[in-house]
Order: C-alpha cells, then structure tokens, then sequence
C-alpha cells in the first residue's frame, strides 16, 4: 500500500487527477473499524502455524550458513515461490486492487512497472550471483576489490535500503492493523516488530523462507478464488466484466482508458528505471539467491517468481474490475453512508477486502484480512535478516575483524543486530505514525538502482571496474538519489510541508540521472584509476569471470 | 579452484564463445523488455487517444487493456524463454567447458 501510496503522491503533483487516486489509497487517513474476529482469529492460526515452523526450522539453524541462507538447501521452484512472497506486499494487493477500482485501467500501469525489474534479474544478474555470493551481495560485488571500502559502501547501501522499506511496512502494518482487524495501531508495530524477530532470530532463513512461501500460497489461493468467482459472474468473458464495469462506474468509459497518471514522459521513464533496474539492486532480493544449491536453481527461481507475481497482477486487475461490479450496485453495505460518493468504508484501499466479503462471505474476508496483514510479516522478516547479514557479515566480519572470526561469534552478532534492528523498526514505526511516507519505498527503489545495481553490475561485468570506482560511482548514486528525492514534491511539499511549486526537483523519481550518474562516475573514476591495486583487481577479472559465468568452486550446499 | 583449472578453460575457446553467446541472448533480451516496457508507457504519456480507442466497432474494451495484460504477459514468457534455454543449452556448453578442463 505503502509502495503505491509513494508513487501515487509522487505523479499526484504532475497531475491534479493524480491526487484524488493518492487520497483513495492514503493508509495515512485510515478510519479505525470495527474489531473483526474473524480476521483476528485467521491470523492467530497463520501466526501459530509458522511458529512451529519456526520451531522446527530452529533445529536446523546451526551454522552462518544455516542462518543467512537455509544452508543452500532450498529449491529453485520453493525459492520462486518464496521470492514472490517477499515481494508481493500488501500494497500491490489492496493498493493496486484499489486503484483499478478506482480509475480502471491506471492500475494496471503500476502492476506492469513491479514486474518488468524480474527479466532484468534473470538475464543480468541471477546466476552470477549464484557463483559468485555467499551470504549477501557485498560478496558478489566485492569479489575481486579490496573488502574494506567495498564492502562498507555495500552494507551503507544495503542498510539503506532496507531502513526506508522497513518504515514504510511498518507504518503500513499499523494502518492496516486499523482497516482490518479493527486494533489499535501501536499494537500493530509491536507485534509485528516482535513476531518478525522470533522468525528471523530462531529460524533464520529457513524460517523466513517458510513464512514467505505460506503466505505465497496464501494470497494466491485468495485473489485465484477471488477473481474466479468475478469471472464465474461474467460467464468467464471480460468484455461482459468491462460492459457492466463502465455502466456502473462513477467515470464510466474513462475507466478503459489511461487517466492522468502519467503526464510527464521524464517522470515516467524515471520511474520505470527505479523499479526495471531498483529490483536488482534489493539486498533482501539479491539474498534470495544465495538459498539455492546451483545457478540452475537460481534462474528456475526466478521463472517462477516471475510468473507468480505476473499471475498475480493479473489477478489483481480482475479483482479490481470485481469490486467495481459488485460493490457499487450495493451502496448500502460497502459505502460510507451507504453514498458512493463518501467513498468505500475504510477507503479506496479496502476494495479487494470488501470484494472478498461480497464473493465469500464473512469467514472469507477475515481470510484475506489476515492473509492482507500476514503479507506485511513475511516482508518485514526478509528486509531484517538481509539487514542483519549486512551488519554481521559485511561489516563485522569482513571489515572490523578482516575476516578472522569464527562461525559462532559471526551468528551472535548477526542475531544481535537482529534484536536491535527488530527494536529500531518498531521505534521507527512509532515515531513515523503521523507522517506522510508515502515516498519512502520509491526511494529504497531509487538508492537500489542507483547505488546497489551499478555497482553490483559493473564489478561483475567490466573487467577495468576498479574498488575505487565502485565506491566512487556507487557513492555519488546513494547521495543523489536520496538527495534529488528530498528535493523532489513527494517530500519537499506533500511531506515537509513546503508550498506547491517549490520543490527545486521537479521529478517523480531521481533514477534517470542518479543511476546514469554512478555508471559513469564508476567508469571515469575506474579509467583513471593506475595504482597497483587496480593492476590486482583487473589482474583478478579472468578468474572471476570463469567462476561467474561457469560456478567453477562457487560455494556449494551445506548438505541437509 | 585450482589454477590450472582456471588457465585451461580461460584457453578454451568454447568458454569464450559459450560467455559470448550467453551474454549476446541476456543483452538482446533485456532491450527488447527495455522496449516493450518504455515502449508502453511512452504511448501512454504521448498519445492516450490511441489507447483508449475500442478493441472493435461496439465492444467497451480498450485496446490498452489486451495490450498492458499483454506486457505483463511478454515479460513472463521472454524470462520463461531464456531460463530454458541457459539451463538447456548454455548449460551443457559450460558443462563441456568445465569436463574439458578437470581431465
């Protein structure tokens, strides 16, 4: 919700059409329901079933290994599906559902834009990893450089990263908390915070991978019922879904066409590259990788991710169409007031939960509410391990201790940072209750693409990539694409508060020039760079490369 | 690895050519996602009329709706496409490489 919430006051300012979508899906705004038992009750069993799974995924959690990455045991189709869930959030359910309920066709502009970063990923970068990684993508990037600098500039990425994600779910989770179960928000932060730190302290990633995998299915199984029952309506024929949509719809025939989302060609090709090439810069993404067994794994997993999360979006998009065939011919049960023009009870972000109540009744509803909420866990836990990994193993084991540390205290530190990251994440959440963090997600897509992905992807694949280029490029992409987003009017006015007009960067997204920027920063800085190291570190490409491309004495399976 | 390892599959000019090939298959493919992607939503920033005119005389979809389920589409098939093909073919190659030089 969050993610969407972010773009949608970003392109809000191009466009003043734009911002009554941002309003519709504003978790900013969300009205405290009525406790809703059945939801509560879903989620308890969801909550209690992955625990024991927690329990169990403990006894296997022994060494570094187990922890970061399961051991290397998990399969590419398992990974595929365990990727989808760390990816699919809340936001892409309810928001996007929301949006199509909302302006018809605009929705399916922002479920294209969060699968194209996938290929990307598949070609590019997923098997590399693989032969490359260990436990995080320092490793990957750092191969051949010197791993004090690259490493810290890596980690400095990584936690970034993660921190602007990890807010935005958790101010999310505490919104929804209100919509959905009808709680109060602080119980939400809480709760997630420490059932998220359970998981990832005793189950690590097995635990983390299970839990996204249920909650895969979960979801699937939910919105497949959803839009079947939608299409089970129409006689299966979508056109018969659009003819009743448009006759019902407050905008009629503009719902089949595209709105005024997308305005300003500079903005839409800005964002289009923070979320094609952001996703291959996402350390709880990138981590994924390292759970399979072999490069083959790695690419089935992405084909799988891919196609569940396509299958997804699509699903979503029916849904949407759903919820505007039922839910407005019965203004009494899901409007305020029973006045469609007040708006969905609980707001715009409700459709698909409302939807769910239409086509299945209470018991189901209180499904997808929990499935909604559990969404946000399963998300929260992978972006705290993919932290911790970057405290633990980059930074204290790598740069602090230059590599001399044993296992065990490796693991201590990792589950220490754990707890604390699970303490700040809740702070965080509390502290950021009122304020508008809608841009926060599209930011952790910028930094990602622009620091993460063009370092990740030059060390890789040009042979002169010298450490200081990397860190030099990936720096000045880390301080523009943060520095251009505070510039920007999703922070400098919707969210500081600066008048309209104002903001000096008048962009949705910083990408187009801070992602060009480190690419070129990385390539001068590496030209120029003589010195005997970068004699080394170009010296050492041949051999990387063999391993990247071949796997040749990549670390393998821990053996479960 | 060993080092010879490392010298005699860099002296192999199968892994050359297997690298070249590979990365001829990830480079196309990836502008041609670059295309389809940019391609939509630059039609839809410069000419939304075209998108919302009907798939056919009297029907109420947009040809904009079949065309976007369509990149959703296009961008699962095309990485369906080159898993396939790197962990059918690639693979093989590089598996020749690797047998070659662990003799």
């Amino acid at each position: 919700m969050i993610k969407l919430k972010h773009i949608l006051a970003a392109v809000a300012t191009l466009a003043a059409a734009g911002a009554v979508f941002a309003a519709g899906a504003d978790l900013g705004q969300a009205q405290k329901q009525e406790t809703n038992w059945t939801a509560i009750v879903m989620f308890a069993i969801f909550v209690g079933s992955t625990l024991m799974i927690t329990k169990w995924a403990a006894s296997k959690t022994k060494t570094a290994a187990d922890f970061y990455t399961a051991g290397g045991g998990i399969t590419g189709f398992q990974n595929g599906l365990a990727i989808a869930g760390d990816y699919m959030s809340a936001a892409s359910f309810l928001g996007i559902s929301g949006l199509v309920f909302g302006s018809g066709f605009d929705g399916l502009i922002f479920s294209i834009g969060w699968l194209v970063g996938w290929p990307v990923i598949t070609f590019l970068m997923a098997e590399r990893l693989r032969n490359l990684g260990k436990f995080t993508f320092a490793d990957v990037a750092g191969y051949r450089f010197d791993a004090g600098p690259i490493r810290s500039f890596a980690a400095t990425g990584s936690l970034v990263v993660v921190a602007f994600y990890l807010i935005a779910q958790m101010v999310g989770a505490g919104q929804l908390i209100k919509l959905l179960f009808g709680l109060e928000y602080t119980v939400a932060v809480v709760m997630v915070g420490a059932i998220m730190m359970i998981y990832v302290l005793f189950g690590g990633m097995t635990a983390t991978t299970w839990v996204q995998i249920i909650k895969a299915v979960m979801l699937l199984t939910g919105a497949t019922f959803m839009a079947f029952m939608v299409m089970l309506q129409f006689g299966f024929s979508p056109e018969a879904m659009f003819v009743k949509a448009v006759e019902v719809h407050s905008k009629h025939d503009a719902i089949m066409g595209p709105g005024a989302l997308i305005n300003d060609p500079v903005s839409a090709i800005s964002v289009g590259m923070a979320l094609m090439f952001g996703t291959a810069g996402l350390p709880h993404i990138l981590m994924r990788f390292f759970t399979v067994p072999s490069a083959k794994e790695a690419r089935k997993s992405v084909a799988w991710a891919t196609t569940w999360i396509g299958y997804f979006y699509i699903l979503t998009f029916i849904i949407g169409f759903g919820a505007i065939t039922n839910l407005v011919p019965n203004p009494a049960d899901y409007f305020v007031g029973g006045d469609i023009t007040k708006g969905l009870k609980g707001g715009g972000n409700m459709a698909a939960v409302h939807l769910a109540k239409a086509v299945g009744g209470d018991l189901f509803m209180g499904f997808i509410s929990a499935v909604a909420f559990a969404t946000i866990l399963a998300v929260v836990a992978g972006l705290t391990l993919s932290g911790a990994s970057a405290v633990s193993h980059d930074l204290y084991a790598s740069v602090w201790r230059h590599g001399n540390v044993d296992q065990a205290t490796e693991l201590r530190v990792s589950k220490m940072t754990t707890i604390a990251l699970g303490i700040l994440a809740v702070i965080l959440g509390i502290v950021f209750e009122k304020q508008n963090v809608a841009f926060m997600v599209m930011l952790a897509f910028a930094v990602a693409c622009s620091a993460n992905f063009p370092v990740l992807f030059m060390s890789v694949l040009w042979k002169d990539c010298t450490t200081k280029g990397a860190v030099a490029g990936g720096t000045v992409g880390l301080i523009m694409s943060v520095a251009l987003t505070v510039i920007s009017p999703a922070v400098w006015e919707a969210t500081l508060g600066n008048p309209k007009g104002s903001a000096m960067f008048p962009f949705a997204s910083p990408a187009i020039f801070s992602m060009t920027s480190a690419f070129l920063v990385i390539w001068l800085v590496s030209l120029m760079d003589r010195g005997p190291q970068a004699q080394k570190e170009r010296a050492a490409f041949p051999a990387q490369l063999i391993r990247s491309e071949t796997g040749v004495g990549a670390s393998g399976a821990s053996g479960h | 690895m060993a080092a010879d390892v490392v010298e005699r599959i860099q002296a192999n000019p199968k892994f050359k050519k297997m690298v070249s090939t590979r990365n001829t298959y990830s480079i196309i493919m990836t502008i041609m996602m670059m295309v389809v992607y940019f391609g939509y939503i630059l039609l839809i920033a410069f000419n939304k009329p075209f998108l919302a005119q009907k798939v056919s005389e009297g029907s109420v979809m947009s040809i904009g709706i079949p065309m976007g389920l369509g990149v959703l589409v296009f961008t699962i098939i095309i990485t369906a496409i080159y898993v396939r093909k790197a962990n059918t073919e690639f693979d093989a190659l590089k598996d020749e490489v690797v047998r070659e030089a662990s003799k």
